[in-house]
């Protein structure tokens, strides 16, 4: 047991809640969970949001986050207990025998300083290394981690690199004072897929070569299931199955953990074009005010009544703009949107009351998109006073109606937002542009904010309305599990331009464009080995073959 | 609701005595406000509290009778400069355009001259009556709630919710009072305790000048006024006005800063 890096045992993790309204009370966070972690192996910390799989990772360096008190067991780094060491003992481990990777690389360096300081800083701090050997390692780990031009990439400030090569920089600093442990907290989560694959390879790869042991937390099982030897399933703070990686994935023996293996497996076969068109989008060309170039260039797509056309790509490809000028939000530079035979006036303000009813919108944010001051009731009342002028009883019968057509039962109607679940904000949300009997419903991304399992309800309910009421959906995102799940017809974005444009089986067939290809295959898919087959594939075409 | 912190309790029975006191003045004080009852500066007795002032009125009644002049007015002038404040405040967010500017860079007009001298020269020019009072200070004051509210606003309207209203096809009065002002309100709320008392001061300031209430009617700051000869005499006369606006200071923070602290953030708190 020489080489047992981290041994926690039967940890409890309390803090204490302040409800508003109410006297603060001590709440359990995580409870008796135990792991060990040996020397060279990656362990990855899976769950949904409220797992406690942050507060778990940073217990290893025995901090709390924001309050959170480690209350009990043991924790035990190289053999030394650390829960309960002071302060001066917590300052020596940190830094020099556990380093952290955070999700948000943008926020974790300073924008002053250059990236080399930055990355040496913590050893020389520790006294580890001189200055000269720390930039030796630090270039050599650039290096690994197929950063650009490894010589002077230090010499950099943060914002002159890419958020991917942000992200790896931040691994090399972890990585620079040679610690035992580092602790990976959803680093790749806030990244496009096409970065993902890249910085996952590249973390993949350093842990290989330095030989740490690693902590990895995620909520994407696909992507633990590439990056770590053994994986701990957790669900409200407490352990709910523990095992090898290959054990988990292709065996898993938990309804939880066979619930979140399946997550992403609706099945949905395309429609027939048959039925007329509701919306299209015609030559639409559109740019910011007070910005010089445009956002979406040339964008022509069209979408059938009671069909779904998603709309792919990555951050920045102009897909959510595409939903604002069909809202009327920005009137577009040229172009014509034609829905349901008429044509939209551009801008929505001068739209008629009926063109408005329509054509509604769900959003990514289902709890920024609810005033919070509001009951449920107002909240889905409101479209039906406003356009079918319902009051009083009628009212709430209707909104009874909707919130059983959602899946939320009684009781809800009087509820303020604050007092729902994520999935259930949502579900009001589609409630709410259910009430205006829509012909199309515009989606921005609203699923990417919720946990899998929850994303999954909201899509199969998308899919039965779309059955029951025959509206039509626009659906934006860039996560193309999702895609095909609902789509019927899919239109790929980049850089303000539809790339391909389709019905589903035509979009996902071969052959691809280059883009397209690069899109598909960077989505982490949900078994063992994955990530290899991607990256020698990418290498061999890169050799010319 | 469940828990009132104690500060909270003692600012908010405190500053519900100077009201109730504003209110029944009548009922209360011993005097008239402006009875002659005694000598010029008696000293405190059973028969008159606090004494008597410059010319022998009963110094506890004026207080009384004072308090609400000052009471009256100030609660007044707030509750002009909160509405005519927020609800341009509002605007100016919800417009936003050449009707924002407009209105801003008025505003800064406005706040680029002291107040207290502003108000001086208006009232200097106008009859000085409560109604001309009440307007000066109330409009003058809007400015610095017009800021407050059209920061708060300028936050809530970016939101999701009130694109959604927009899309919805909602007019400005709904966008303005159903969907911003319930979410702008702990803050407003938050900082009329503190205006009130600025009106309070400003009031006290500006009859202590001269320019304020008018005699016979009492006011702090008249009661200062024409007392303050009697300090270098030993006679408290003129600190009993001080010891009460800033014991109404005092309380009414304690009530405001209560407030603020409940003020949860716009997704209404973590729940629990």
């Amino acid at each position: 047991m020489a080489d047992l890096i981290l041994d926690i045992r039967n940890l409890k993790i309390e803090a204490t809640a302040y409800p508003p309204g109410e006297p603060p009370q001590d709440i359990v966070i995580v409870d008796g969970v135990s792991l060990t972690l040996e020397k060279g192996k990656v362990l990855g910390l899976i769950g949904e949001s409220g797992a406690g799989k942050s507060t778990i990772g940073l217990s290893a360096m025995s901090y709390g986050r924001g309050g959170v008190r480690l209350t009990g067991g043991e924790v035990r780094l190289g053999g030394q207990e650390i829960r309960a060491a002071g302060p001066r003992a917590l300052r020596a481990i940190r830094g020099d025998r556990v380093t952290y990777v955070a999700q948000s690389a943008a926020a974790a360096f300073n924008p002053a300083k250059r990236l080399m300081d930055q990355v040496i800083e913590t050893s020389l701090q520790h006294g580890l290394s001189t200055r000269a050997e720390a930039e030796k390692r630090a270039v050599m780990l650039f290096a690994k981690l197929g950063l650009p031009n490894p010589e002077s990439f230090g010499n950099r400030y943060p914002h002159q690199v890419s958020g991917g090569q942000l992200q790896r920089a931040m691994t090399a600093m972890a990585l620079c004072p040679k610690p035992d442990l580092v602790i990976f907290d959803e680093p790749t989560t806030a990244l496009d897929v096409t970065t993902q694959i890249d910085v996952l390879a590249a973390i993949k790869e350093a842990i290989r070569d330095t030989g740490v042991a690693a902590l990895y937390i995620t909520h994407d099982l696909a992507v633990v299931a590439q990056v770590s030897d053994d994986i701990l399933v957790l669900r409200h703070g407490k352990m709910v199955e523990k095992g090898s990686a290959d054990q988990i994935i292709n065996a898993p023996r938990e309804a939880y953990t066979k619930a979140l293996v399946s997550v992403r497996q609706i099945e949905h076969p395309a429609k027939p074009a048959t039925s007329p068109v509701v919306l299209s989008v015609d030559h639409v060309t559109a740019r910011y005010r007070g910005t010089h170039f445009d956002v979406l260039k040339d964008v022509t797509v069209e979408l059938r009544q009671g069909q779904t056309l998603a709309v792919v790509g990555e951050s920045g490809s102009g897909k959510s703009t595409l939903a604002r000028v069909i809202t009327g939000l920005l009137p577009p530079r040229s172009g014509r949107i034609r829905f349901d035979g008429r044509d939209l006036t551009p801008a929505f303000a001068n739209r008629t009351r009926d063109d408005l009813r329509e054509l509604q919108m769900i959003y990514q944010m289902a709890d920024v998109a609810m005033n919070p001051r509001h009951t449920v009731g107002t909240i889905i009342g409101r479209p039906l006073e406003f356009y079918f002028g319902l009051k009083g009883e009628g009212k709430r019968r209707r909104v009874q109606e909707l919130l059983d057509e959602i899946e939320m039962g009684k009781g809800f109607i009087d509820r303020y937002p604050a007092e729902l679940s994520g999935g259930q904000k949502q579900r009001v949300c589609i409630a709410r542009a259910l009430a205006a009997k829509p012909k199309l419903i515009i989606c921005d991304e609203v699923t990417s904010a919720l946990d899998p399992l929850v994303a999954d309800g909201i899509l199969k309910l998308l899919l039965n309305l779309q059955k029951v009421e025959g509206v039509a959906y626009l659906f934006i995102t860039h996560d193309l599990a999702t895609v095909k799940a609902i789509a019927d017809s899919i239109a790929v974005m980049y850089r303000g331009e539809v790339v391909r444009y389709g019905t589903k089986t035509e979009v996902l067939a071969p052959p691809f464009d280059d883009y397209t290809d690069l899109l598909l295959s960077s989505v982490p898919e949900m078994r063992l080995g994955w990530l290899e087959e991607v990256i020698a594939h990418r290498r061999m075409e890169a050799a010319g073959n | 609701m469940t828990r009132i912190p104690l500060s909270a309790l003692i600012g908010l029975a405190i500053t519900a005595a100077y009201f109730l006191a504003a209110i029944f003045a009548p009922l209360i004080a011993p005097y008239g406000f402006a009875d002659v009852v005694g000598g010029v500066w008696d000293p405190s007795s059973a028969k008159f509290l606090l004494g008597t002032d410059s010319i022998g009125r009963d110094l506890l009644s004026r207080m009384i009778y004072g308090g609400r002049t000052t009471i009256a007015i100030a609660t007044a002038a707030t509750v002009l400069s909160f509405t005519t404040g927020s609800i341009l405040g509002f605007t100016a967010a919800v417009i936003g355009g050449w009707v924002d500017q407009v209105l801003s860079r008025t505003v800064d007009l406005l706040m680029s001259i002291p107040s207290l001298i502003f108000a001086l020269v208006v009232l200097s020019v106008m009859p000085v009556t409560v109604v001309t009072l009440i307007l000066v200070m109330g409009l003058l004051d809007s400015t610095r709630v017009f800021r407050l509210a059209r920061a708060v606003a300028v936050d809530i309207t970016v939101m999701d919710f009130v694109e959604a209203a927009r899309l919805r096809g909602e007019g400005r009065m709904w966008i303005i009072f159903r969907e911003i002002l319930p979410n702008a309100l702990s803050p407003l709320v938050a900082e009329m305790g503190m205006r009130f008392i600025f009106q309070v001061l400003l009031l006290s300031t500006l009859s202590f000048l001269g320019l304020g209430v008018q005699p016979p009617m009492a006011d702090w700051g008249g009661i200062v006024k024409s007392n303050k000869d009697g300090i270098v005499y030993g006679i408290p006369a003129a600190l009993y006005p001080a010891i009460a606006i800033a014991l109404l200071a005092i309380s009414v923070n304690l009530v405001a800063d209560w407030v603020l602290t409940r003020t949860s953030s716009l997704k209404g708190g973590r729940g629990g």
